[in-house]
């Protein structure tokens, strides 16, 4: 977000509200931050001035507790369970329902979300970049998910810079963050007196120009600047690479998979909280008059028992398999797929697995040695 | 390979059953017409492709296309009663609805076998994907070199299409072999393993394509015997099975590695999925 400094305008603490009334005005249900169930969650704002201070969640393997920010800033929280994820693949939707008459002919019709516009306030790097993946997968030419684009094409990213990251954060170490670089609308870097602000397409160069906001100085873009980097040094977790193919791939039955698996639930959280995973399952269900039915989607785990259910088998019925097959989807076979890992540093699969299972700690422990034989 | 050519990815399109045949205790063959006439015309699918088939306020289920590709006006499809949306199938009669899409996914390399001998073994319900190549083969004879059926049952009543492998087994240059785990009266094939059948076989590895469907037990036995016998690997080819639902690449259950076996296969080369096979669980 710093590669045009003389771009870069400053918005004063007190301004905040007026970026998102400004958001307001031009139509876009606005998203921000909020302390919900013990958890900071994207919720609707009901006021410009509705965001939360102080915010902060203390995070490690299998713990989240809400804290608060001693010097009560806006956004000194690293991420909660969701960001954007949810907003452009919905958690459940309808595909399309079909109607049965009387002589049992059936009709069958696509159903499309009705999708508001949306600004979400508060998005951080490692989700963009996720973002970004979901974007491949669900966009990919020739391939356009009609569900998924209907929703993405309204939302506006107001993504901040992660100034205090969470003890499972690793985004440093997978290139993805703290600092945001692409994939925004508008990014924010908040310092004691206000924001950096920049501007990351032509929508969001709209809404800045709007606040009538003096450029920002070079010591305000240089405090920025090196806020990342000390963000991205205080991390302590990292992967030992960014592409991990051969190295999961050549070990594939290597002993530590057995001894993650005793410790593993099988609870899927980890996949419910990653904003790269895409699996979904579909299902049907009929109305209670007997004469239609809707078929919707619905996020799935490949930790869910029917993930690999192949008529009366299962091909991974083991957890050792669906552990296996959830991390060397993840860092391996996703560089086949997109070009890259699939993970992006953001650490909710350690903070929110029950049993606190690291995968850096995983990946670590699956690669350091020769495969046993 | 051949090109997909999909209807389309939304909801399905109305169809009419309008043939239904009981082949086992628990097979039966679904023949199927699109309720849209120009879309019936228009359906064309290559062998190896499967269509999803949907049961109406139950679900849909990915079947293979077993029908001649020729044929215009019915599309087939020969399915085991085993789950939820197959037992309901197995209830439908002629004139009975339900939904379709596709054809999905790649099929077999149909292009690339001209003069070739042409070996298929399958296992149990996997003759369903290689029986539309068997078709294929026979409109175009003079084609193909020999032709060499191998299809290996449990027990000798699973065995469907038996009158089929009998009228194959009378025509030139074409060798059908079926073998049952255990074999009943008046049974009159090998009792055995498909793959003690090998040794009968008769064709040119060198000049030759082989198609796999079945157990994966079995299609990693048949390429270890066919590799040996110097079969090229660029010529071995095996149809996939993982769970499917939404049959473009989309809802994630039927990764391999990195392949998404509804888009990416379901008919892959040896050489493409061999390494993961050999890893249970995959």
């Amino acid at each position: 977000m710093f590669s045009q400094p003389d771009r870069a305008r400053f918005l004063p603490l007190a301004q905040l509200h007026a970026l998102v009334a400004q958001l307001m005005q031009l139509g876009y249900q606005c998203l921000g931050p909020a302390a919900e169930n013990g958890a900071i969650v994207m919720r609707e704002l009901d006021a410009p001035d509705g965001l939360p201070r102080g915010l902060q969640a203390e995070q490690a393997p299998g713990r989240y507790r809400l804290t608060r920010d001693p010097l009560n800033r806006y956004f000194a929280w690293a991420n909660g369970p969701q960001a954007i994820k949810p907003q452009a693949f919905a958690a459940k939707e309808s595909l399309w329902r079909v109607e049965r008459d009387d002589a049992g002919a059936l009709q069958f019709a696509a159903v499309l979300p009705v999708a508001p516009a949306q600004a979400i306030v508060g998005v951080r790097a490692c989700d963009l970049a996720a973002l970004a993946l979901q974007d491949a997968h669900f966009l990919a030419a020739g391939r356009r998910d009609a569900h998924y684009a209907q929703r993405r094409e309204q939302l506006f990213l107001v993504a901040v810079q992660c100034a205090e990251p969470g003890a499972t954060c690793f985004c440093a170490s997978t290139g993805d963050g703290p600092t945001p670089t692409a994939g925004y609308d508008l990014a924010l870097a908040e310092l004691a007196e206000g924001f950096v602000a920049v501007a990351g397409s032509d929508k969001g160069n709209a809404v800045l120009d709007a606040l009538s906001l003096s450029p920002a100085t070079p010591q305000q873009i240089e405090a920025a600047r090196q806020q990342g980097q000390v963000a991205a040094a205080a991390q302590t977790r990292s992967l030992p690479g960014r592409n991990l193919r051969e190295a999961l791939m050549s070990r594939l039955e290597h002993p530590r998979w057995d001894e993650v698996a005793a410790r593993c639930l099988a609870c899927g959280n980890c996949t419910a909280v990653c904003p790269t995973c895409f699996c979904h399952a579909e299902a049907d269900e009929p109305a209670l008059d007997g004469r239609s039915s809707r078929h919707e989607r619905v996020w799935d785990s490949c930790f869910g028992e029917g993930h690999g259910y192949l008529h009366g088998f299962n091909v991974r019925s083991g957890i050792r398999s669906r552990y296996r097959q959830w991390l060397t989807h993840k860092l391996a076979t996703w560089h086949d797929q997109f070009g890259r890992s699939g993970c992006v540093g953001c650490g909710r699969c350690i903070a929110w697995c029950p049993v606190g299972i690291d995968l850096t700690e995983e990946v670590v422990a699956l690669t350091a040695s020769e495969v046993q034989p | 390979m051949n090109a997909p050519h999909a209807l389309d990815t939304g909801p399905p399109h109305a169809a009419t059953v309008v043939a239904r045949t009981q082949e086992s205790p628990t097979i039966f063959t679904l023949k199927l017409r699109l309720d849209d006439a120009a879309a019936q015309a228009a359906y064309r699918f290559a062998p190896g492709q499967f269509n999803m088939l949907y049961l109406y306020g139950v679900g849909e289920v990915p079947i293979s296309i077993m029908s001649d590709p020729e044929e215009r006006d019915g599309i087939g499809h020969t399915i085991r009663a085993v789950g939820r949306v197959t037992r309901g199938l197995a209830a439908l009669k002629p004139g009975d609805r339900v939904g379709l899409r596709g054809p999905f996914g790649r099929g077999w390399p149909l292009q690339e076998m001209g003069g070739c001998d042409v070996v298929l073994v399958t296992g149990g319900l996997g003759c369903a994907p290689a029986v539309s190549v068997i078709h294929y083969v026979l409109r175009r004879r003079e084609r193909f070199g020999k032709l060499v059926i191998i299809q290996g049952v449990k027990h000798s009543e699973d065995l469907i299409w038996r009158e089929q492998y009998d009228r194959w087994a009378k025509l030139p240059d074409t060798q059908v072999l079926v073998a049952a785990d255990e074999g009943g009266a008046l049974w009159p094939w090998h009792v055995g393993r498909v793959t003690e059948l090998f040794d009968l076989t008769r064709f040119n590895p060198a000049r030759a394509v082989a198609m796999m469907c079945g157990p994966e037990g079995m299609m990693r036995v048949t390429a270890e015997h066919l590799l040996a016998r110097s079969l090229p690997e660029s010529q071995l080819f095996l149809s996939m099975e993982r769970n499917m639902q939404c049959a473009v690449g989309r809802c994630g259950h039927c990764q391999l590695g990195g392949a998404f076996v509804c888009r990416d296969g379901p008919v892959f080369n040896w050489g493409e999925v061999k390494a993961l096979l050999a890893h249970r669980g995959f």
